[in-house]
This record gives C-alpha cells, structure tokens and sequence, in this order.
C-alpha cells in the first residue's frame, strides 16, 4: 500500500490550486499538488483577455471601485450568486492584481496623455491621466460599468500562471505530475484525501491530507464542441459528486461564449470586442445595436450568444461546411494594435485559418465556454457535506457567478478565490488532525484497483471512445444555449441509458500502465454522471435566468427559482442525481434583485424584494453621514482573512 | 481549409513504450483520409480512436497556448496542436519524439520535469528586495509602460522544449542549460522588480554550462513557436556576463 501524507493535499496545478498551495505553505502547512499535466501547463494559461479588479486606473475607469464591481457581478449572475462571496471577492481582487504585480505578472501599464481607442465602431481619442503614467491599465469588457479588466496583451492567463507557478517553485512546493486523482477517501463525513493514479506508470497511490482542495477546473469536454482544453473534464467535481456526500452546485449553468472560431472552437478574447471589434452577419451587416442598442457587442456574454443565435436562426448567419456563423471584425483596430494587445488572436488565425484579422473577418459562433456550476462550497471553499473538503476555482461553486459569469471574472476568480480559501485551508489544517483507520484506506485503493482490473479484463462490451462522443451530442444538441421541456427530458433519458451502457466498458488496449483508452473509461462513467447533473438540473429548473435559457419559460422567475440546485448522487447505482434546493435569502441581500437592462424585463418578482429595498432605503434614510464602507458593512456584514481586510487606494481618491 | 478533401495521408510513427517489458523502438505507418482544416492534433486522435488505442501523445489546449504537443514533425521540432496536414503537399507525415528529453511513451517526453528543474537551476522567480514591505492595500509600484511591454515580449515562452531540442550543444553537452533558460534569464534581467546583479548571474550562467557554451547554431531561433529573440537575447546575456566577469 503506497501512502503519501501532506497537510493539505491540493488536485490540480492551475491558478487556483497553485495560489491555494502557496497560501497554506506560506502559513507552514506542509502543501502538496496533483496535476493531470505540468503546472504551467493547465487550462489557466489560454485565458486571454484579463482579469477584472477595481483598480480606476484609467480615464473609462474612472470612480470605479468595489461597489461597482460587486454590483456589476451580481447584476451579471442575474441575481443567483452568493452576495456575500461577491463582495469578498470584490475587495479582495484589486489586492490579487497588486499581489500577483510583485510576483511578476508584466501588467501592461497606462500611458498618460493622448491615446486613440475604437469605441461603437468609431475613432475617438481619449486622454488618460498624468497622475496614472505607469500604474496597472484596464480595458473594456462585457457586461461592466467601466473598464476594469487588467491585462497583459491577450497573454494575461499565461502570465499569470507563470509567475504563480514559479512562486510555488520558489517555496518548494512539490507537485506531481500525470497523476488522476480517481477517487476521494472519505468516512463518517470527513475527507482524508485521495486515490490517484500514475499517468505513466499506472500505480495507485493514497493521498492522505487533513486538508483536501479540488482545484480541478470545470467540466467542458462534456459538450463535444467547447473552448475548454481537453483536460477540462471536469473530474474533481466528479469525484466530488461520487462520494454521495458532497453536494454539486448549479450544475445547469454552463456557460457559452459569442465568439470561439469555426470549426475548432478556439476561443477569441472578448477583448476583440472590448477593444472594439464588431459582430457582422452573412450580409456584413453590424446587427447587435438592433438587439440591444445600449451594449451593443458588450451585452453580456450569455445575452450576445443567445442574440447571435437568434439572428442565425432568422437566416442571417453565414452558410459553411461546419453550419452557419458570423463574423468577428477587428479591422478597424488596424495593424499596430492587433499585433500588440491581440497577437495571440492573430497568431491562432494565421495558423488555424490562414486568415490575417488585421485584414480579414473572423468565423465565429457561440462555443461552449465556462462551468458556472461545481463543487458548492460556503463562502470559506470548505464544502457543506464533507469535512476538511474544499473547492477553488471554476471547480467550485463557490457561487461568486450565478448563472453568468462576467468576462475577467475568471482569472479574478481563480487567484482571489486561491488567497482566500488558502488562508481558511490553512486554518483548517493547523486545528485538524489526520484520523484515519487504516483500514479505509486500504478499501480506497482495493476498490479503484478492482474498477481497473475489470476493466482490463473484460472482453466485450461497450466502446468508450464511443460513448464520450454520444453523451458531448447530447450535451450539445439537447442541453445548449436554448432549453426546451421536450429535448431536456429527451436528453436525461439518452445519457441515462449511455450511463447504463458505461458500466459495461471492454477495452482494446488491456494494459495497466500507460493507456489512455484506460485513463478515459475511468473518466467517462463520471462524465455521464456530471452530464446528467447538468441535464436534470435544466430540466427541473422552469424560468431563465442568466445562461440558462428556457423557450418554454422565458421569464426570470424570482418567487419560485431564486434558489441554488444542489445535486447528490446518493448511491453508486443510482441513474440520476438527486437534486435538492437553497434559497438564496433576499432579505439579506446588499443588492436586491433587479432588472439588468437588457431587453423587456419580464421577471417575476420575489415578494420578500419590495421588503429588502424599502429596509435599505431606510437604512441609508436613518444614516446620511454613512460611507460607502459602512453601508456595506451594515446592509450585509461579511468576514475576510485579517490579512486581506484592509481598504484599497486609488490614484488621486487615497482610501475613499 | 484549402486543402483538397478526401486526400491519403499516411502518417510514419514513432513507438516504443518503455513501461512494457520487452517492447522495441520502431516506426508504425497509419494511413487516414485528410479533412479540411485538419491539424495533427485531429489527425493524432482519430488514429487512436480507430486505429490504435495504445498511441500515446500530449495535448492540452490544442490552441499552441500551453506548449504540451512539442515533437518532430517531418523533421522539425513544433507545436503539433497548430500544424495542419495541408502543409505536407506529399501527404507523408513521419513523427518523433523530441529528442533530448526522457521518453515517456511513442510522441510523449518529459518536459515538466526538465522545466522544472530549469526553473529551479535558475531561480525562476522574482528576487525582490527582502527588507521590502508587503503591502497589497497601496497603489501597485509604477512601470514604465514600454518595460512592461519588453517584459512580456520575452515572457512568452510556453517551454515546450522545441528550442532544447534543435540545440546541437545540449545534444554534446548533458548539463548546458539551453535557450529556454536563456530565455528566462533575460527576462527576469529586464525586469527592474528583480534585484539580481550580473555579478549574481554571472555564477548562473558564466560559464561553458551557461552562455559561453552556446556554439551558436542558433537552432534555438529558427525552431521556437513563439519566434522568441534567442540569438539576440544570448547574444546580450553574453556581453553582459563578459562586462561582470
């Protein structure tokens, strides 16, 4: 029996496992990390665009702060997030950029004076302020009220994740590569840790850990076209949802993204847009502003993805091979802008299409982009129905996006998420002991050894290979960016009988080592699981709201949905998730549910929302001398490590 | 996605799987029907999934972001991920692992752990001043913004090992460091936030292991994915380290 013992044992390298592994180093808790690939290799590294935080560097950002950030997430969840972990978060995330700025992070910087910048297709210039020359710059992304998101050219991911990685060389953290964590030991409610299996060599290995972190991103590669890596299986919330104890959040709120390129499905950085680039269809015809005259192609990113679609299905898309798109047009940024600040958008067109954006349009179409959904967690990472088991990151579901994640929110999320739950991981680790029988375990690794062997022993049965790509058709076909009664339920029951039909996987390739027909039958089965925690959650859910878009019920319906779905698998035999409910409490809300402007509103009211707007009006009535701080303190109290409590500067406003 | 469909291709492969006892290095041949648009990312996979289920190789983000997929196409180290099959107007793809890492299966090597130990060899990490507060609730340190640029230009090395590759002196010479670590260096050099001298970089790389033992064949430059300034930045790192030493 082959044990390895940590304090906290962290699965997945990404930016969130990484700056949750330093936190707890930094703390003296002895940290270890599982990585399906090398740290810097992880999905973390294809984020583009930025990383969102209040910084009010630039002109556009201007009075920007924590309120508006906070206000412009939840307003973009469509009022499904957790309030609470939406104000950690924006507090927390200008302190994230600095921090990640000392570790080496090469933001690009603001230029004072003059500058030329392409705004609703037009020229204009700005002037950005002496008093900035030199501090952290932002651009303009969806769905904010002001230029927030943070950059490094489109590299922002990779640079990110490099410093980060090397920070945690630099503190000796060891991380284990093409290890699989298959499976979480738990017992009587705590979680011990994890079986993993050796990539190469095929041993099995115990993990144990007083704490144990799922930082493993999401779970794309259940959709058969996606932007997601294809290690983005989403396997922790998969080993997650097997334990039978710890509770999957929001699983139906999956993201897809306006602009990924025909037929590849590559993502290109919503800052072709915010940088101003324009949506055109087969008639070269700029059609957003008809949509939504105010954002036009800065609407968010779930409202741009459903207009495009619409306006595909009118006939307006461009006819090809692969189906109908639209064009991506960054022309008129012109040459010296594209090759600077969108290079690697250049480069992926160059190579993948043998187009030049400078000049020519780019195919694009919706993509499956973002799992809003995940491990639930409280606002601490830990989650609520397993002791010492936490989640960070797009894993989780924490619930800092609701049912539509904002672009820059992401990378945001991964780095604040990572100092914040680190430091609770941390105090978790320092009042914990390990207790475990040995006896667990060694079941633990008998019952991952027993899956292999009859998986290497079986004869016959069903193809794997197959399989995957039937259950990514449903997910596509059925569970997509428009929902409907008939094609949700009609899915459930194909990926149910695809789940049956998984138990019974023969291999070609019988070997135990190295074999990544093996490694995917061991995945598949729990992908199939996670695909119908998707499935059934969209089915039972009866309104829209954020990326969750029923035909059959158009309207946000706050009186009886305003509340997160929690889906279990009780029993390994089981066909379907069960699914429970948690309202969202409106009463305690800091921004009570609201309109957020696009379209007609057609939301059925909570009747506790009327109550909560009159209580804070009073509230700012009873309290005129009252800053901002102290508003937010008194309408929605929240708790943060010391360390992170502070208030954040701003040029020329000080600590306001 | 010019390329005429329905176009044999025939992919040469190598295999050889270190794990299995007995098993020998040779070449496979598979012969797949060309796609439009199809990339040896697309290609890679379909003979696995129809033909052979063992054929190990290493994608990630197959958008030539992350730097997993480096190998030996038709004789060039590069990024498989972002390579179509209608570059090869014969249609005859031959494919090796890269060279100069450990093998882990057919078209998979090691580089995480050759990375690793590069960045750990040169400290890989900002080297601020340790009497330095840290304080994240004040204004960020200002940059120059055209030093923040150069920072980035070099900063985008994916260390997918092509470079190290295509390094006749890392072939001769085990311990030579090679242009990814040069790479490193430089930018860490540029970067006013780290406070290591050249005298400190002097014991890194001043020697035969280090800048002085490039012979500069420069196959570094003419196969990195990225078109990163190898001969420049060597070059530089050399001056610097004869004007320390």
């Amino acid at each position: 029996m082959k044990v390895i013992y940590s304090d906290v044992l962290v699965i997945g390298g990404g930016l969130a496992g990484l700056r949750c592994a330093i936190a707890a180093k930094r703390r003296g808790q002895d940290a270890l990390v599982l990585s399906l690939v090398p740290a810097k290799r992880s999905h973390s590294a294809a984020a583009q665009g930025g990383m969102q935080a209040s910084l009010a560097n630039v002109l556009r950002g201007h009075e920007d702060n924590e309120d508006v950030h906070f206000g412009d997430t939840v307003r973009g969840s469509d009022w499904a997030c957790d309030q609470v972990v939406a104000r950690m978060f924006a507090n927390t995330a200008p302190k994230a950029v600095r921090e990640m700025s000392k570790w080496g992070v090469p933001w690009s910087r603001v230029r004072s004076g003059d500058r030329e910048i392409v705004v609703n297709a037009e020229r204009i210039t700005i002037r950005e302020p002496e008093e900035s020359q030199g501090l952290i710059t932002a651009r303009d992304f969806g769905g904010t009220k002001k230029w927030r998101t943070c950059f490094t050219a489109d590299g922002t991911g990779h640079t990110l994740l490099y410093a980060m990685d090397n920070q945690a060389i630099s503190l000796d953290i060891p991380v284990h590569e093409r290890k699989e964590a298959l499976a979480l030991i738990h017992d009587s409610g705590v979680c011990h840790g994890a079986v993993a299996r050796d990539l190469v060599s095929g041993e099995l290995t115990a993990y144990l850990a007083k704490a144990t972190v799922l930082a493993t991103g999401g779970y794309g590669r259940i959709y058969s076209v996606t932007t997601n890596a294809v290690i983005v299986e989403g396997m922790g919330a998969g080993i997650a949802l097997e334990t039978g104890a710890a509770p999957l959040g929001n699983m139906e709120a999956v993201q897809f993204h306006p602009t990924a390129i025909v037929p590849v499905g590559i993502l290109m950085t919503e800052g072709c847009r915010g940088d101003g680039g324009v949506l055109r269809d087969a008639d070269g015809y700029r059609f957003m502003p008809d949509y939504e005259p105010d954002k036009k192609e800065l609407a968010s990113r779930d409202v741009v993805s459903r207009r495009i679609t619409e306006h595909i299905r009118k006939g307006k898309g461009v006819h090809s091979r692969y189906g109908d798109h639209v064009w991506l047009d960054i022309t008129q940024l012109g040459r010296a802008h594209i090759e600077k600040n969108l290079r690697e958008v250049r480069e992926i067109c160059m190579y993948f299409l043998g187009i030049d954006p400078v000049k020519a349009y780019m195919p694009v179409r919706p993509t499956h982009h973002y799992s809003m959904g995940g491990v639930r967690t409280k606002p601490n990472g830990e989650s609520p129905g397993l002791r010492g088991l936490f989640a960070v990151g797009e894993a989780a579901c924490w619930d800092l996006h609701g049912f539509n994640r904002l672009g820059g929110n992401s990378l945001a999320e991964t780095v604040v998420a990572g100092m914040i739950v680190g430091e609770y991981v941390a105090d978790f680790s320092e009042g914990a002991s390990l207790d475990i029988h040995t006896k667990v375990v060694e079941e633990a690794l008998a019952h991952q050894a027993a899956r292999i062997d009859e998986l290497t022993s079986r004869s016959q049965g069903e193809d794997v290979f197959a399989l995957r790509s039937a259950m990514q058709q449903v997910m596509m076909e059925k569970v997509g960016i428009f929902r409907h009664e008939e094609s949700l339920q009609a899915g459930v029951e194909e990926l149910r009988e695809l789940l049956k039909r998984s138990r019974n996987i023969a291999l070609q390739n019988k070997i135990k080592s190295s074999n990544p027909e093996l490694a995917t039958a061991l995945r598949v089965p729990t992908m199939i699981k996670l695909a119908l925690s998707v499935a059934c959650g969209a089915a039972a859910r009866k309104e829209s709201r954020g990326a969750h878009a029923r035909e059959d019920y158009p309207e946000r319906n706050d009186r009886d949905w305003l509340k997160r779905t929690l889906a279990t698998w009780r029993n390994p035999s089981d066909e379907l998730p069960t699914l429970a409910y948690e309202d969202l409490d409106v009463l305690k809300m800091e921004l009570p549910p609201g309109s957020r402007g696009y379209g007609k509103d057609v939301t059925i009211e909570h009747p506790d929302t009327a109550v909560r707007q009159r209580q804070i009006e009073e509230y700012k009535a009873a309290h005129p001398d009252a800053d901002r701080y102290q508003i937010s303190k008194a309408l929605m109290p929240i708790d943060l490590p010391e360390k992170y409590r502070g208030k954040n500067e701003r040029v020329g406003k000080g600590f306001e | 996605m010019d390329s005429a469909p329905g176009r044999t291709l025939r992919f040469h492969i190598f295999r050889f799987d270190p794990n299995l006892p007995g098993d020998k290095p040779r070449m496979q041949t598979f012969q797949l029907e060309e796609a439009p648009g199809m990339t040896i990312f697309i290609a890679l996979n379909e003979i696995r999934e129809r033909f052979e289920r063992s054929l190990q190789f290493d994608f990630v983000c197959r958008a030539g972001i992350c730097g997993s997929c480096g190998m030996v196409i038709n004789g060039k180290p590069d990024l498989a991920c972002r390579t179509l099959t209608s570059t090869f107007p014969d249609g005859e793809i031959t494919l090796l692992p890269l060279p100069a890492f450990e093998l882990i299966g057919d078209l998979s090597v090691n580089t995480g752990k050759f990375m690793r130990a590069v960045s750990e060899r040169i400290e890989s990490w900002i080297h601020s001043d340790p009497s330095e507060e840290v304080d994240l609730d004040h204004l960020e340190e200002r940059m120059d913004p055209d030093v923040a640029d150069k920072i980035y230009e070099l900063d985008r090395c994916i260390e997918c090992g092509c470079c190290i590759s295509a390094c006749g002196t890392k072939r001769m010479r085990e311990s030579f460091l090679g242009a990814v670590g040069f790479m490193h260096i430089a930018r860490f050099h540029v970067d006013p936030r780290d406070k290591r001298s050249d005298l400190d970089w002097y014991d890194v790389i001043g020697d035969d292991d280090g800048v002085f033992g490039c012979m500069s064949l420069m196959g570094c430059q003419d196969n990195c994915p990225k078109d990163l300034p190898h001969q420049a930045q060597i070059a530089f790192l050399r001056r610097r380290m004869i004007a320390a030493a």
